[in-house]
């Protein structure tokens, strides 16, 4: 399956029912709906491939106003990606796995419970990262044990993807140590190279006022600023949001638990209620078709049940 | 008048002057007086949440914290404080613009943080 694009794979599905793909896949043949052979593997397009995002599932809330199926929402997203026809090449959580306590121990647990959840993801690779919920009061402790470290790079078919920890610092800063590995990192890059940075909280100034910013964010973006093709995957603010720096396009997801009000729409900002007549309204994951020669990410928005 | 009692007049007339030129020296270049504001943070609260203040007139902000590490940015004026335990931070301003203005809580605090917010109201 993963020899051919999957685009494609989708387009060539959608030209009628009762195409058999299955048998015919393993050699890179199958018949369209004209009963035609096509090739596949030759329609491939090198290097394209996909991932999701997931993000702001915040395990351990409970708000029954504001989702009254809050155990339940995490485990029908795992199951939506599981359901996916092509199962992306990873997937990606953008923070805020668990929701805050001050109590150490349920902090490890919720940690331990979300494992346990998205263990049941059919893709093995999955990468995480944390939010100011999950690290934020001890600094990122119980999140290293948990799931490692804070700060990483991964590349993936052509595309260096840099994680960036703007939340084990309470005070929202990513901080001139890990400026400096950011650098450094970036200095091994082309300027034309395919980066992709996912982090928590916008590094613009969304909304500081609600907490929407990262202090030293425009430091980062100073440093990505010399490549050409940087594209931004954020969390944390429960809800899409696309926004450009410059060159630099910045793409936040919604949330698992429960969505919050536009930028400054309300004098305070607090989860929208859950709408019985549109139960999940607001939530939902997202897929990244990646087309790394054209430094091109194409988002397609999910519902918790991955319509 | 004899000549003692002019130069009593002269010294006195000379004090009088003096004392009032020091009152008006002194009321020309006095420091005005700052209205303290004294601001709690507790329980993901400002306690108060709503500050009205005068453009123009000079204020102290005195802010301690209940419980445990906060922050005060109050972003339209460009002025924020780390809020700690045992410790009174303060903020002096003078507002120099009139409108409604949000303060918050600038360090991760727990669950509430992000409701911790007030509003500082700057009339003419």
């Amino acid at each position: 399956m993963s020899k051919f694009d999957r685009r494609r794979f989708i387009k060539l599905a959608g030209l009628g029912g009762g195409i058999v793909f299955a048998s015919s896949l393993s050699r890179g043949f199958g018949l369209n709906a004209l009963g035609s052979i096509v090739d596949y593997a030759n329609a491939k397009v090198e290097n394209d491939f996909y991932f999701v995002q997931l993000s702001d599932t915040h395990w351990g809330f409970s708000g029954p106003k504001v989702n009254p199926d809050a155990e339940g929402t995490l485990k029908k997203a795992v199951q939506a990606v599981n359901s996916l026809e092509v199962q992306p090449d990873f997937i990606v959580f953008t923070g805020d796995l668990t929701h805050t306590t001050d109590d150490v121990q349920i902090r490890k647990d919720r940690m331990s419970q979300f494992k346990d959840i998205v263990g049941g993801l059919k893709v093995p690779t999955v990468h995480f990262m944390a939010g100011e919920h999950d690290a934020s009061l001890d600094r990122g402790d119980a999140y290293q044990e948990a799931f490692g470290k804070l700060n990483y790079t991964f590349d993936h078919k052509g595309v260096h993807f840099i994680v960036v920890d703007n939340v084990s610092d309470p005070g929202a800063s990513v901080g001139e140590s890990q400026l400096n590995w950011l650098k450094a990192d970036l200095k091994q890059q082309k300027t034309d190279a395919r980066i992709v940075v996912l982090t928590h909280r916008p590094l613009f100034d969304l909304y500081p006022d609600w907490d929407w910013s990262t202090k030293d964010g425009a430091a980062v973006i100073d440093a990505l600023m010399p490549h050409k093709n940087v594209t931004v995957f954020y969390g944390h603010i429960h809800q899409e949001n696309h926004h450009m720096t410059g060159h630099i396009a910045h793409h936040s997801a919604k949330s698992l638990m429960f969505p919050l009000p536009a930028p400054g729409s309300v004098p305070k900002k607090a989860p929208l209620p859950w709408d019985a007549s549109a139960p999940y309204k607001g939530l939902g994951l997202r897929s990244i078709e990646a087309e790394p020669k054209q430094a091109k990410y194409e988002i397609k928005e999910l519902n918790v049940t991955g319509a | 008048m004899d000549h003692k009692k002019r130069i009593l007049l002269t010294g006195v007339l000379l004090a009088s002057a003096v004392v009032s030129g020091l009152l008006i020296y002194t009321r020309a270049n006095a420091v005005p007086v700052e209205r303290v504001i004294h601001i709690t943070a507790k329980n993901f609260q400002f306690s108060p949440d709503s500050i009205t203040l005068k453009k123009g007139e000079p204020v102290v902000f005195e802010i301690s914290s209940g419980d445990r590490k906060h922050g005060f940015s109050l972003r339209g004026f460009g002025v924020r404080t780390d809020v700690l335990p045992g410790e009174v931070s303060r903020i002096r301003l003078t507002p120099d613009k009139t409108g409604k203005f949000t303060f918050s809580c600038d360090v991760f605090c727990g669950d509430g943080h992000e409701e911790m917010t007030g509003t500082v109201i700057v009339t003419e």
